[in-house]
């Protein structure tokens, strides 16, 4: 484990203190949002394939395929998590590593979910996991991490653009990458929108099937060739297994998405689109994304409505997509919707029958060094946070309590491509101030943060004098109440008292990395002292 | 003029749902000691509240008000004990039947009002009747006391007692409400209605609420904060109502400056029903801080 006495500090741009090198590998600290320039000159290479005159590449056993493909101690494996928390895949293909004895993998997931944490927790104890590459890590794998005592060297967290900037520079070299398929044929066509475990997108993986040396796809419905769409096509993959099942179509799209209950929530969203309104930017052939958490969704309810009375319409919309992003298309509010994830099976069946819905590379979405992406033509982009605080940085990774609990997701590349950057966060959340006088961990710079609403106030970035200059000519209605960070941050600890720090220790567990490759931040692992609750409890000791 | 479009049932033994009360900007807050609250919460509930009304800031949209328990119950006595207090802006007292229901809570404020050194008559009161004898006596009680700013209806413990049935045409309470309004009007008070049960059928308040505007209330009672938007919606005067209100006083100025007793607005005689309706619409509009236009004068 990198103990933090033992590396070289230096403050990045945000004034965080970050590792100069660890365990000899060179970090640049983060200087500004649009300021790294690709340190490698040309994209990582994956290795030729050769198909002679083989007509099928489906393969009986997974343990067979991964013979083939030559898995061995100390490669890099990855998986996309579009099965969400009914993923079978990651759990069947670390079992039978377990089997065959394979040691000290890299696993490089584009993210995980709670039905994959004790197979993980299994393999890194065991050491058939060594360290962990990107994605981000919650519940119990989020803890293990933060307890700083099973991993050698730091979890690196990503966003999704930074992902796949990674992937494509080398900075992670996928050696075998693990592809569920919900269809595919004998020669490894691919697609997502047919089969018992249709999951609408396996975007996730297309920079995956790019740059890694071997692909496996893994499937629970082989089709008669060829497999249309091919969203993933033949050349990509190296063998197809066919197993009984791939994922459980209950928790892979969630039945119906619910907008949230609360009435301090439900005003949260209604103020950010209000605000958005009058800072000008609702309007014709507006582009916007917000999520699918309880705010993000009834923001869209509300922004529904708003651009029904004032009949606009929006050019298009994209993310996490669900029923309520599906109904704005259907409904024409929204011309063209882009797929990120599809949450809902509303979403999963429109992708198979609107041309106007589609999905995108995530690359082609967040890249910041691809040549081009989507977010970047993004005006408004609504995201939530743990915290944030008088610089308007944004924490997505950390409790308050230093674990690592929270998936970073796109946060920071929207963030960073949208004109307009709204935070909907409540005030406080139990005892824990949200708005804060520093964060516990920064992931999203707040350069690329414009607008943060609060149930009880809506702060401007100062930076963005445009916007502060546009209030001016605004009539806000008297139930918002627009005002400083500051007052904001006074506000919440007058509830809840000061934020306490967490009790860190002094081993480095993870590496917050920008999505230009810079390094932002760093966690710690947390020494329980406040809340013994939430670190991790190792059950086989005790 | 005090608006009193909309009013705000708080739980009165929630701690969650107290603080956060006065961000939705509801014209009036109830804190509730009375329906909302069971009977082994009630003590909880007046400490609850009191020291509530000491130390959160409502904001400064909110009428802030207690509905105490009927003093025929164990614990209303000590419900007013507690809650009168410099914050506190009035007190909303259910199942009212009688004069004397009113004249004894009045009395019982005068006195707190006296013992804590407060302001005294800052405090006023609102009379719910929920009974049919409360509706038929409504005429009297609503001229019971000088404290007495509105009165209002309960829609569901008035079905009860009428043996009618809650329906979507208010079938059951529509002559109650007529009643009510009536006795407000002769009292020179408001008239508030009761609460839309459903606050996930924002078409069915927006009907009611309308309905109810268009019978003269003043406000409407609403049990969850997505109500008050709707609610706000319906009573703040709209755009064209408010520049035709302007031309009717433009035009009333013309005439008052020419000295002509005839007032008229293009081709249309400006009476005083006409008259007293725009000066109402421009006063409503100025209190909901709704922008008033320059209109052009009719020629």
């Amino acid at each position: 484990m990198v103990d933090s006495n033992e590396v070289e500090w230096v403050k990045n741009q945000i004034g965080r203190m970050v590792p100069r090198s660890i365990n000899g590998e060179e970090l640049t600290p983060y200087c500004g949002p649009f300021s790294a320039v690709p340190r490698n000159d040309r994209k990582h290479g994956p290795r030729l394939g050769y198909i002679a005159d083989q007509t099928s590449e489906v393969i009986a056993t997974l343990g067979a395929a991964m013979e083939r493909v030559g898995l061995k101690d100390g490669m890099t494996i990855s998986f996309h998590h579009h099965f969400r928390n009914g993923d079978m895949v990651m759990n069947m293909v670390l079992q039978e590593i377990q089997k065959m004895g394979i040691r000290n993998l890299t696993l490089a997931p584009s993210s995980t979910f709670q039905c994959q944490e004790d197979m993980i927790i299994q393999c890194i104890k065991d050491g058939t996991i060594a360290h962990i590459e990107g994605g981000s890590a919650r519940g119990e794998f989020g803890r293990l991490v933060s307890s700083g005592k099973y991993l050698d060297k730091p979890m690196k967290i990503r966003s999704h653009g930074g992902r796949v900037r990674a992937v494509e520079a080398g900075d992670i070299k996928i050696d075998v990458a693990f592809v569920g398929a919900p269809s595919a044929d004998e020669l490894g066509n691919l697609n997502a929108i047919n089969g018992p475990s249709a999951c609408g997108t396996i975007n996730f993986a297309y920079v995956d099937v790019n740059f890694a040396d071997h692909v496996i796809a893994i499937t629970d419905n082989l089709v008669e060739y060829p497999n249309f769409p091919m969203s993933i096509s033949q050349e990509k993959v190296d063998y197809v297994v066919v197993v009984d099942k791939i994922g459980d179509p209950s928790k892979i799209a969630s039945g119906e998405l619910r907008v949230t209950n609360s009435p301090t929530r439900l005003k949260i969203a209604k103020d950010a689109v209000k605000i958005a309104d009058l800072l000008g930017y609702v309007i014709d052939g507006m582009n916007f994304q917000a999520g699918a958490g309880g705010i993000s969704l009834a923001f869209n309810e509300y922004l529904h409505k708003l651009m029904k009375k004032k009949g606009i319409t929006a050019g298009w919309a994209q993310g996490g997509t669900t029923k309520f992003l599906v109904d704005m298309l259907k409904d024409g509010t929204v011309k063209k919707l882009i797929t990120g994830q599809a949450f809902d099976m509303v979403a999963i069946e429109n992708m198979k029958n609107n041309p106007n819905h589609v999905d995108l590379p995530i690359g082609a979405y967040a890249n910041i060094h691809g040549k081009g992406c989507t977010v970047n033509k993004l005006d408004v982009v609504v995201l939530g946070a743990t915290e944030v605080d008088l610089d308007f940085n944004a924490n997505t990774a950390t409790m308050s309590t230093g674990i690592i609990a929270e998936p970073v997701g796109g946060h920071s590349d929207t963030a960073a491509g949208a004109s307009l950057t709204i935070l909907t966060v409540p005030l406080f959340r139990g005892r824990f101030p949200v708005v804060v006088k520093r964060c516990t961990t920064v992931v999203t710079p707040g350069e690329t943060v414009d607008v943060v609403v609060t149930e009880r106030g809506i702060a401007i970035n100062p930076r963005r004098m445009d916007l502060l200059e546009a209030l001016k000519h605004a009539k806000v209605p008297k139930e918002m109440r627009i005002c400083t960070i500051e007052e904001l941050n006074r506000m919440a600890t007058d509830i809840t008292g000061s934020k306490v720090e967490p009790n860190w220790g002094n081993k480095i567990v993870a590496l917050i990395e920008y999505r230009d490759g810079t390094i932002i931040d760093v966690v710690r692992d947390v020494v329980p002292k406040y809340y013994d609750d939430a670190v991790y409890v190792d059950k086989d000791r005790e | 003029m005090k608006l009193r479009r909309s009013r705000l049932y708080v739980p009165g033994n929630n701690p969650k749902m107290i603080p956060p009360a006065g961000l939705y900007c509801s014209d009036v807050i109830s804190l509730d000691l009375e329906d909302s609250v069971g009977p082994e919460f009630k003590v909880d509930a007046r400490m609850l509240v009191s020291e509530a009304l000491k130390v959160i800031d409502f904001g400064p949209c909110t009428e802030v008000t207690v509905r105490i328990n009927p003093l025929s119950t164990p614990w209303g006595k000590w419900d007013i004990e507690q809650v009168v207090c410099e914050k506190l802006s009035g007190i909303y007292i259910p199942k009212v039947e009688s004069v004397e229901d009113v004249i004894q809570v009045d009395e019982m404020v005068s006195r707190m009002e006296e013992r804590k050194g407060l302001e005294r008559g800052r405090i006023k009161l609102f009379a719910t009747m929920e009974t049919a004898m409360g509706i038929i006596n409504a005429p009297e009680i609503a001229r019971a006391s000088k404290r007495l700013e509105g009165i209002t209806i309960g829609g569901e413990d008035l079905t009860a007692d009428l043996g009618g049935e809650r329906s979507a045409d208010g079938l059951a309470i529509n002559t109650a409400r007529s009643l009510i309004l009536l006795a407000a009007r002769a009292a020179g008070i408001q008239a508030i209605d009761t609460v839309y049960s459903d606050f996930e059928d924002e078409e069915g308040l927006r009907r009611e609420t309308t309905m109810i505007k268009k019978m003269g209330f003043d406000g409407k009672a609403c049990i969850h904060p997505l109500q008050i938007e709707v609610i706000h919606e319906v009573f703040n005067p709209t755009q064209e109502e408010i520049r035709y209100a302007v031309r009717v006083t433009n035009a009333i100025e013309k005439a008052r400056k020419k000295g002509s007793g005839v007032i008229a607005l293009g081709k249309k005689m400006v009476d005083r029903p006409i008259a007293l309706k725009a000066e109402r619409i421009l006063a409503r509009a100025r209190a909901a801080e709704l922008s008033i236009p320059d209109v052009e004068e009719d020629v």
